[in-house]
């Protein structure tokens, strides 16, 4: 069957399995945007920045486990896919990028909206392609969809000349397995490192298992639980590891880091066993290295090789998918009782409690952002899907939204991207419909999304958005406040009347002040059908405790105060 | 500790920029690299120099292996090796002085490879220190131009790189798999 690239192209993504994609046209990538009206079954949402089509692409991929996709132009459209390439990079979650590109001849002459986007994407995606011969493409985009999915999976970039587009061919999807020389991902573990890995379990006294974003990308989480039940050991997911153990479980100890709690850090601190699995010692969980870890070894599981050893020292690194290690594991680890380390635990736990100021009381108009986590874990009765963006409402969901069901949390771990969520959340849409989807975010990464609410209703998305408004760029400002005597620069920020702003888009918009208007509002947005905005009007300079600051010790933590003193300076 | 890594990779256009631009990102000290074609017409072959005090030869290694367009990677530094360098010195040379690099030449089993009246051009090959050697001693007469070409590395033994990244093809069935389960290609 002869037929063109830009044919080539649809049918080949047809044959990936795709039934949505996020794109954006213009003149390079026309040819593929005129044939697509051959192909109705291929939905395609137009969004209206194309740093969003590949967020919603990235939010498909982690909402569904597939691969996500986005397409976009030459030039600036290319460019403006790279953040949410670096993020999907970094969060190692699967997209196929299609760009178009200037024509063969004029690659090279800085023709109108020529940018070398693969020259460009190099260290933010897993691997890219230039395709120069429509003869190569059906084969180059099985290769991409092989190489996005497998191994640590991640994005991949494949720029299409116009030319390329509209050459002929004859159209033979392979179906052969992938062979690619370079490229053979490593199922499972050595069997070696394995029983070396479970003598250092079955020995230990004071086990901890840090849980990362591999076990949920591998579907490991019954063999994570499965061990963590079998050696008696407490688990602490990193922020992508969230929902990898459901969160109410007595064994789950939440997030760790610089934001984790206090008994979940001190936890690990003291272990004198470390097993680390689908995660990579970022600084954000490890906090200063030379400090970390005192008394542990440290067993190391990653499908990366590059991972072990990179930042912590391993004691047993075993290369592997974390379901197939762990299925390796389990039959030679013993059952265990760990009833005085568990114990300790609890005695840091209570001191935790005592501090949490969901448990203080505070006047009705005093709208803190955890009363707005706590209250929307507890009116939908933790079946939603969130979505967060960067910073304080990010840290405050984590820590006070229970995360009990798997593939619970998107957020942007590794790159940190303000304008992830809202994104993010309508490629989760698409890819689960029927699920209920709330999109959390503060007011500074919102400003960086709204025009992605005509999307949302142009696409009839049945999308939440709770945006903790605090009046500030908070992260920032915490930071500000803690490290540089609370000088306020840049991080005030004016915002629209976002209740109009909803209603401009046809969008309802509510908006929240006080304690007790939480669970009605959250009550009237569920029970809405169609998208709506809710303002939630929270305290302005709240910090989020625990803190382990730049550069000091995992167990050096700036803790929750006792009372926490709400003030609103700017009024 | 100066490493010696020998790479496979696919002879395809960019691959040589994803190289350096790894090197690059992950902040990589790499003394020298040299690329140049194989026995096998879709394989190139690279030598890379790490001095390991700083940097971690073993990450770069994984690392290279990341890449999609490389087939295979190996720590060659303990292992029996053939290194090689080369360098093409071109040196002041007069009546007086001529005779006396001749001999040092000769001595380092160089080669002359260019005469003009006041100068000389000497094609020296071995490892580094050798070069280095005999470079130094050169050196007084007036270098007026130098270029090395970095060092090039096989393992000694008839084991044998499959270019196409198959496993070795002496027989040899050991694991690919080191202690940490990463994965080599050579014959042990």
């Amino acid at each position: 069957m002869q037929l063109t690239g830009a044919e080539i192209i649809w049918e080949s993504l047809l044959r990936e399995g795709v039934e949505v994609l996020f794109g954006f046209p213009g003149g390079a990538i026309l040819p593929t945007y005129d044939a697509l009206s051959k192909y109705p079954q291929i939905h395609h949402v137009l969004v209206r920045h194309e740093q969003n089509a590949a967020h919603m692409a990235d939010g498909y991929a982690r909402a569904s486990g597939k691969v996500g996709v986005c397409m976009a132009t030459s030039g600036p459209g290319a460019t403006n896919l790279t953040t949410g390439l670096a993020t999907a990079m970094m969060d190692s979650s699967s997209i196929v990028a299609i760009t178009g590109q200037v024509p063969t001849k004029a690659l090279g002459t800085d023709a109108f909206q020529e940018t070398d986007i693969t020259g460009v994407t190099l260290p933010i995606t897993k691997h890219n392609f230039l395709v120069t011969r429509v003869e190569d493409l059906a084969r180059t985009i099985r290769e991409a969809f092989h190489i996005a999915r497998t191994g640590r999976p991640g994005p991949v970039l494949i720029d299409v000349p116009k030319d390329v587009q509209i050459a002929q061919t004859e159209f033979v999807y392979p179906t052969e397995p992938v062979r690619l020389p370079g490229y053979r991902p490593q199922p499972s573990g050595s069997p070696e490192q394995v029983r070396k890995a479970a003598a250092l379990i079955n020995a230990a006294q004071r086990p901890v298992i840090l849980a990362g974003h591999g076990i949920i990308i591998s579907g490991a989480e019954d063999e994570l639980m499965a061990l963590a039940e079998r050696c008696d050991a407490p688990v602490a997911t990193t922020l992508l590891g969230i929902s990898s153990i459901p969160e109410s479980h007595p064994k789950c100890l939440g997030m760790m880091g610089m934001h984790g709690e206090a008994y979940t850090n001190l936890a690990i601190q003291n272990a004198d066993l470390v097993v680390a699995i689908g995660m990579r010692f970022d600084d954000r969980v490890t906090g200063n290295l030379a400090s970390y870890l005192p008394h542990a070894q440290v067993i190391h599981v990653d499908i990366d090789a590059a991972e072990i050893n990179k930042n912590v020292p391993a004691d047993v690194g075993i290369v592997g998918d974390a379901k197939a290690v762990l299925k390796q594991l389990l039959p030679l680890v013993e059952s265990r009782g760990h009833g005085e380390w568990w114990a300790q635990i609890e005695e840091w736990r209570k001191d935790v409690r005592a501090r949490d100021i969901i448990h203080q009381e505070f006047p009705d108009e005093v709208l803190l952002a955890p009363h707005v986590m706590r209250e929307l874990w507890r009116v939908t009765g933790g079946s939603i899907l969130v979505t967060t963006d960067v910073g304080q409402h990010q840290m405050w969901e984590a820590q006070y939204f229970r995360h009990d069901r798997r593939r619970q949390l998107i957020t942007s771990g590794g790159l940190g991207t303000m304008g992830f969520a809202l994104p993010a959340s309508m490629g989760a849409k698409f890819a689960r419909p029927d699920e209920e989807i709330w999109c959390v975010v503060g007011d500074g990464g919102f400003q960086m999304s709204i025009p992605e609410l005509a999307t949302i209703v142009q696409e009839k998305l049945d999308i939440k958005i709770a945006i903790i408004n605090n009046g500030f760029l908070g992260m920032v400002r915490q930071w500000q406040e803690l490290m540089y005597d609370r000088r306020y620069v840049a991080t005030p920020l004016l915002q629209p009347d976002f209740v109009k702003l909803a209603e401009a888009y046809g969008i309802l918009g509510l908006r929240v002040t006080r304690q007790t208007e939480l669970a009605p509002a959250i009550a009237r947005a569920r029970a809405h059908r169609g998208p709506v905005l809710i303002d939630f009007r929270v305290e302005e300079e709240v910090n989020v405790f625990p803190m382990v600051s730049p550069g000091r010790a995992l167990h050096d933590m700036i803790r929750r105060p006792l009372h926490v003193v709400a003030t609103d300076v700017t009024k | 500790m100066k490493h010696t890594l020998v790479a496979l990779v696919e002879n395809k256009p960019g691959v040589l920029t994803r190289v350096a631009s790894l090197f690059r990102r992950r902040n990589f000290n790499i003394e020298s690299l040299t690329v140049s074609e194989t026995e096998v017409p879709e394989v190139s072959r690279m030598t890379i120099v790490v001095d390991a005090s700083r940097t971690n030869a073993a990450l770069v290694e994984q690392n290279l292996l990341k890449l999609v367009n490389v087939i295979a990677v190996e720590d060659v530094t303990d292992k029996p090796i053939v290194s090689r360098d080369l360098a093409l010195i071109k040196v002041k040379a007069n009546k007086e002085t001529r005779t006396e690099i001749m001999q040092f030449v000769d001595i380092y089993r160089a080669k002359i490879v260019d005469v003009c009246p006041d100068s000389l051009i000497v094609e020296v090959t071995g490892p580094e220190a050798k070069v280095q050697t005999l470079l130094d001693l050169l050196r007084p007469f007036g270098i007026l131009e130098m270029v090395r070409t970095g060092r090039v590395a096989m393992v000694r033994g008839s084991g044998a790189y499959a270019g196409n990244g198959h496993p070795p093809e002496n027989g040899n069935e050991n694991s690919p798999h080191d202690a940490n389960g990463r994965q080599g290609l050579l014959p042990a």
